[in-house]
């Protein structure tokens, strides 16, 4: 099934196990405009992503344990689906010159507020750089899931996926 | 930050979950010592609040607590008002409840009368 | 045929029994149901994460607000939903032995039974288990979600099931720390986006990992985890102590069979399932055609499951006494059996589908 894949032994997928599911925006594609990154590559019952895009962007079909395909044509990067994938697996990264922006999910207590400096961190919990704390939203829709919007130095666009806990 | 991580044994903040609820308090007696607990709790989780360690010790000797947490195993049983062997997992605190650690399998306690007059009061 | 009017008794108010219960009432049958415990809904309100499948799975939605959903319906409905009442036993056709409050006994002449008791967390044992501070991950989560109290500071989590993984992320939410988790296994057992979210908050896995015991004077106050060889066996040299004062077991569920094995229901053995189960046919109904089971006594699987099997066996049931006719419980039949085979789907739920065509495979011969 899971031979000896980072996901099965680490608890986080590589960025080539990422990659090979295609579910990732090269760095043309985020040079060019905001995108999602979805890093589920699992054939689980799921689709919550493909009911949330107002775009019709995400597409699951039938059987529902598809992977996710996105059109990056039709997505507005409006982040609906970030807080709506139940294994907050959705983030939204972009570059604004030599700095990132990644949206992404937060459930834990301390809540960041913005203007916050925080770690971020990699896949694997490991701290790359400093952030700042762009903004917080809290939607009631999002159902607890808070979407916070941290920025960074843009050379650690790929790595990072979150904030230290 | 905004603010400090939630250390202490009750959970009064929770991202999901919301701030705690403020409920009716009910003093409950553990080893004579008065404690504070929630109404409509069971005795295990105010024992744990209130920090206590071990609920009862073996025949050995050796300590225990608790294990399944809802009434399966009877790992965390405690004397209660005088019955031992009672499951505090699925035991709602009651006013004025007299809790105790039991050795073994414990003994039945049975309150002298006039004892029992005094405390109706 | 004429509806009799002797009630259904459901037993244990988790998603499995309140489904069932649910589609009786709404079919007009006469339904008793009943738990143990002093609040129903079983381990729904534990499950403070949104659920996954499609949204006729309630996907996006938290477990305890499915469960505030499926009690106000119950609620609504009227029905007859008795707490703090234990079955003990059964007598000669199908009546149900209750004791209420642990003081009152009676007798229901039951028509038709539903069990759905649930199951067990596995135990394992290793030296210095017994310690306060070793529990299972279903007690912590007990603790933290439903008394909100935490059991410890800084927890390891034996077991990478989807059990372990979201019990930890819970236990991190509730504001514990989890040193690690291990698993026995070469690989993490539960779903990628659980582990992943783990990982990234600096949790480390250990796979092929084993405890080898838990330390402490009065507690846990540390634990000594080892590397294992293909055959579970300790290597030497490989121990590692982590500082750690609660150690949550999760290395499985098994069904709670206890009141279908009184009843006279027959078991088989389905290891992927968690072990003896009642034998079962597609409509839930065990080898007494009178008796049903649905929810995790009918195997392990997840709330979702055993919703859909609560509803089968409720419909079933239902048609059964004359409460509804043979066209509307085929076309619901169809329907719950739709969403059920959506969850049963890809590479976790097919090992779970395969497992339940074997049983009821012998549960169709009679």
């Amino acid at each position: 099934m899971n031979d000896r894949i980072s996901l099965k032994i680490n608890g986080a997928p590589s960025l080539e196990e990422l990659q090979k599911a295609g579910m990732l925006p090269t760095i043309e594609e985020l040079e060019k405009k905001a995108c999602v990154c979805i890093e589920c590559i699992e054939e689980i019952p799921c689709n919550p992503c493909e009911t949330s895009c107002p775009q019709n962007a995400i597409t699951i079909g039938y059987p529902i344990t598809n992977l996710p395909v996105i059109d990056r044509e039709k997505c507005t990067a409006c982040g609906l689906c970030i807080p709506a994938c139940p294994g907050l697996a959705i983030t939204i990264k972009s570059i604004q010159g030599d700095r990132a922006r990644i949206r992404f999910p937060w459930e834990y207590l301390p809540m960041p507020v913005r203007g916050d400096k925080v770690k971020m961190v990699d896949r694997m919990g490991q701290v790359l750089c400093d952030g700042i704390i762009i903004a917080a939203q809290t939607a009631v829709r999002n159902n607890k899931t808070v979407v916070l919007t941290a920025e960074f130095p843009r050379q650690f666009i790929e790595e990072i996926i979150s904030i230290r806990r | 930050m905004a603010e400090s991580a939630q250390r202490s044994v009750r959970i009064e903040k929770h991202p999901i979950l919301g701030d705690l609820p403020s409920t009716e308090e009910v003093t409950i007696y553990f080893e004579g010592k008065a404690l504070k607990a929630r109404a409509g709790e069971p005795i295990m989780s105010a024992l744990v609040a209130a920090g206590v360690g071990v609920f009862r010790y073996t025949k050995k000797g050796l300590p225990r607590r608790m294990f399944c947490g809802i009434g399966r195993c009877t790992d965390c049983i405690m004397n209660v008002d005088g019955v031992p062997g009672v499951r505090t997992c699925v035991t709602e605190v009651r006013e004025g409840m007299k809790i105790e650690r039991q050795i073994g399998n414990g003994s039945w306690k049975v309150q002298k009368d006039e004892e029992a007059g005094n405390a109706a009061q | 045929m004429q509806p009799s009017s002797k009630p259904t008794v459901v037993i244990g108010a988790g998603p499995a029994g309140l489904c069932a219960a649910i589609e009786l009432k709404k079919a007009g049958a006469p339904v008793i149901l009943m738990d143990e415990n002093a609040k129903p809904g079983g381990q729904l309100f534990k499950q403070i994460h949104k659920f996954f499948g499609s949204k006729e799975h309630k996907a996006g939605v938290r477990g305890f607000d499915i469960g505030n959903e499926l009690l106000a319906e119950s609620l609504q409905l009227g029905i007859d939903v008795r707490l703090n009442t234990e079955v003990v036993g059964f007598g000669k056709d199908h009546k149900v032995w209750a004791v209420e409050n642990r003081s009152r006994s009676y007798i229901v002449d039951a028509d038709r039974i539903i069990i759905a008791a649930g199951a067990t967390e596995n135990s394992l044992s290793f030296e210095g288990w017994t310690l306060p501070g070793v529990m299972t991950a279903g007690c912590a989560q007990t603790l933290i979600n439903v008394h909100r109290v935490l059991p410890g500071k800084s927890v390891l989590m034996v077991g990478s099931g989807n059990v372990g993984v979201i019990v930890a992320y819970q236990l991190m939410q509730a504001g514990a720390d989890v040193a690690a988790i291990i698993e026995a296994a070469p690989n993490l057992g539960g779903y990628g986006v659980h582990t992943a979210k783990i990982r990234r908050a600096g949790v480390p896995f250990f796979t092929s990992t084993t405890i080898i015991k838990a330390e402490g004077k009065e507690s846990v106050e540390r634990a000594v985890i080892a590397n294992i060889d293909s055959r579970f066996v300790p290597i030497a040299d490989t121990e590692k102590v982590l500082e750690v004062d609660t150690i949550c077991i999760a290395v499985g569920l098994t069904p709670s069979i206890e009141l279908a094995s009184l009843a006279g229901c027959k078991m088989m053995y389905v290891s992927e399932l968690g072990g003896n189960m009642p034998i079962h046919n597609e409509y839930m109904q065990t080898t007494d055609g009178s008796i049903y089971v649905a929810g995790d006594i009918a195997g392990i699987e997840e709330a979702s499951t055993a919703m859909e099997e609560g509803r089968l066996a409720g419909i079933h049931a239902a048609w059964s006494m004359g409460y509804m006719s043979a066209k509307e419980m085929q076309s619901k039949t169809e329907q719950t059996r739709e969403r059920l085979g959506a969850l049963r789907q890809g590479i976790y739920g097919f090992k779970r589908y395969t497992a339940k065509e074997r049983v009821v495979q012998r549960g169709m011969t009679k």
